[in-house]
């Protein structure tokens, strides 16, 4: 198996590619990105590329890789532009796309991250999206928007190229001792904001699920779209209470003006996105992934309980840090003067 | 989603569907034929210990419901005085829809119903409401902790068919509440016999519901149309209650009619569960013929009524 592994200079991209490296049937990972991995990769190649993979083609050709995991839709408003939100989850993924699907591509298999953003968040949802349900309300986001786009370029790939096994999976809100998910860096703050009077049901999945379930679609035959979520919901002051976080209500009318203040303050930026969660939470069916052979390793409260515990470490002892040492890295994997096993 | 169609999307129903047989991580077909040790088994999930609270998947939380069970006790046993009738209709176990008449500006059947059911037969009722009620603050946390859920199909099918609950919907919904107290027990259309769908999906009985004692509780004498429609409400009510406790204590305080609830013979369906769609003309006529079944318990239940506050 040959991959080829976009967004790899983000935390999901770094972390897949390391547990891809290892697996035995795989003989190649490539990644592109704009930036560095953030993890120590062991013969992963890293290729400098800009985030709408013009010269993706050429990789593809080049590498003939078979399968490409495409990490690299951003699912987080505060930390782009939305000009960059849509040329990357947008443009970029129709340019991977296209790549993908060219005369005479090797590829056989593509897999993307998503978000169960992409049902919105409404006071008339069901409490329980199926994959085949649709969001109540139009997209009132950008980053909702351009993630229903790039869905739908995705649908319309995955039915004009039939011998490719096309599996996005949408994630719930992902909490872990090292993601910056918007809800995750709430939990971080000495006190926790809320919603006045309203107590929204959530459910979380853990980070180390999100790396195993990118992995089990990679490596498995899923094809299809599938909610990727820890098993149950939890209300947001339950949420809070396990975390040891006091919780602060904002107003519940004029939410948004109130938020500003915080992100002014640079203390947390809570988008409408977040905000409408806050209100009226979102829940998302998680039968369809475990009947394909998914094992979580996490149940929501699983996940909220295993944040908690990481982030009493990490204020105790901080996190350690890596920097990728292009020079380094170069050396371990073409050096004539290193011996690599089975040569 | 715009892209639930393609290549092997996931069926609508999984839930019929045999077990996927559980894969171990490194899977010889996957990783290139060499038999290599399976990788350790991701730990089994397990809450135990680790949940603060009790809330369910629907909000629900049975402490909370038990707080609220004690407090309005004596407005069940004292102030509306509830009687039921056939009570042996309603199952003991396996899922049900309970469907009911709806009257009363604020409807005062919906928590008699739960509490009733909850006190005598000790099973939860869910009980499916407007989803406006989300909108609210204090009041939309209070009502979902205390067994209120948004009236939307997929979650009665979920309640009744994967959860085997009882769900108490009320078909009529605003229209029912929102009549005329010269209008009272005259029901309104059952919505579009979506409650019957539901029910013939989830593959569980109906359980007909006849309430009187509902209407008096808080009779609307007058309904202000257009001040409802500035402030987006289904309508704005002026009810007897507030000529009696005030035009403020008068808006949320019921009037001391006495309840009788008579719970009709089940109604079984004979249809596949789990399909897709369901004949129109079968559903429409099941769901004439239940309105029809309370319409006419109604009427002889108030025949026997001599006095609305003594029954």
């Amino acid at each position: 198996m040959r991959i080829l592994v976009t967004g790899l200079g983000s935390f999901w991209g770094s972390k897949v590619a390391q547990r891809l490296e290892s697996e035995p049937g795989v003989e190649l990972v490539v990644g592109v990105d704009t930036q560095e991995p953030v993890v120590p990769l062991e013969h992963t190649e890293y290729v400098r590329a800009d985030s709408s993979f013009s010269i993706l083609e050429r990789i593809v050709r080049a590498t003939k890789v078979d399968t490409i995991l495409h990490t690299h839709l951003i699912v987080d408003s505060t930390k782009d532009s939305e000009r960059a939100l849509h040329e990357i989850n947008v443009i970029g993924t129709m340019n991977l796309l296209a790549a993908a699907g060219a005369a005479g591509s090797t590829i056989r298999k593509v897999v993307l991250k998503s978000a169960t953003l992409e049902y919105g968040s409404s006071y008339d949802d069901p409490y329980f999206f199926r994959e085949t349900m649709h969001r109540s309300h139009g997209p009132k986001t950008r980053v909702e928007r351009s993630l229903l786009e790039a869905a739908s370029v995705v649908g319309d790939f995955a039915e004009d190229n039939p011998h490719v096994t096309v599996t996005k999976l949408d994630f719930a809100n992902v909490l872990g001792d090292h993601v910056s998910s918007p809800l995750a860096r709430m939990l971080r703050l000495p006190v926790v904001p809320e919603v006045f009077g309203f107590d929204p049901r959530l459910q979380f999945v853990h980070e180390d699920d999100v790396i195993g379930a990118l992995a089990f679609a990679t490596l498995r035959d899923v094809p299809g779209v599938f909610n990727v979520a820890g098993d149950g919901t939890m209300p947001w002051s339950e949420v809070c209470a396990i975390v040891g976080k006091r919780r602060v209500p904002m107003p519940p009318v004029l939410t948004s003006l109130a938020a500003e203040p915080l992100r002014l303050l640079r203390l947390v930026e809570l988008p409408p996105e977040v905000l409408a969660l806050l209100r009226y939470g979102r829940g998302v069916d998680t039968t369809a992934f475990a009947q394909a052979g998914y094992q979580y390793g996490y149940t929501t409260a699983g996940t909220v309980d295993a944040f908690a515990r990481g982030l009493r470490l990490q204020t105790t002892v901080g996190q350690p840090e890596y920097r990728y040492e292009r020079d380094v890295e170069n050396f371990f994997r073409h050096s004539p003067a290193v011996v690599r096993d089975g040569e | 989603m715009g892209s639930g169609g393609f290549t092997g999307a996931v069926s609508p129903e999984p839930i019929d569907r045999p077990l996927a047989p559980s894969v171990a991580w490194t899977d010889p077909a996957v990783s290139g034929g060499e038999l290599v040790p399976v990788r350790r088994q991701p730990p089994v999930p397990d809450d135990d210990g680790l949940r603060r609270g009790d809330v369910d998947g629907w909000g629900r939380s049975e402490r909370m419901r038990a707080v609220a069970r004690r407090l309005y006790d004596p407005i069940y046993r004292r102030w509306f005085r509830a009687e039921w009738e056939g009570l042996e209709h309603i199952p003991a176990e396996g899922g049900a829809l309970l469907v009911g008449n709806h009257g009363g500006a604020i409807p005062s059947d919906a928590p008699v119903v739960m509490h009733g059911i909850e006190t005598e037969l000790g099973r939860p009722v869910y009980g499916m409401a407007d989803n406006l009620f989300r909108l609210v603050p204090v009041v939309g946390t209070l009502w979902s902790r205390t067994g209120g859920v948004p009236a939307h199909p997929d979650n009665a099918y979920r309640l009744l068919h994967d959860e085997q609950q009882l769900a108490l919907v009320f078909p009529e919904g605003t229209k029912g509440t929102g009549k005329l107290a010269r209008d009272r027990y005259q029901l309104r259309r059952f919505g579009r016999g979506g409650f019957v769908e539901i029910a013939m999906r989830a593959g569980v009985p109906i359980v007909p519901l006849a309430v009187i004692g509902n209407e008096e509780a808080m009779p609307i004498v007058y309904k202000a149309s257009r001040l409802a429609r500035l402030i987006n409400v289904p309508y704005f009510p002026v009810t007897a209650n507030q000529f009696v406790f005030g035009p403020l204590l008068g808006l949320v305080m019921p009037l001391p009619s006495k309840f009788r609830i008579r719970v009709l013979p089940p109604v079984y369906f004979d249809a596949a569960p789990n399909q897709e769609r369901y004949n129109r003309s079968q559903v429409m006529d099941q769901a004439e013929r239940i309105r029809t079944h309370i319409q006419e318990a109604l009427y002889e239940m108030l025949r026997n009524r001599r006095s609305v506050w003594f029954g």
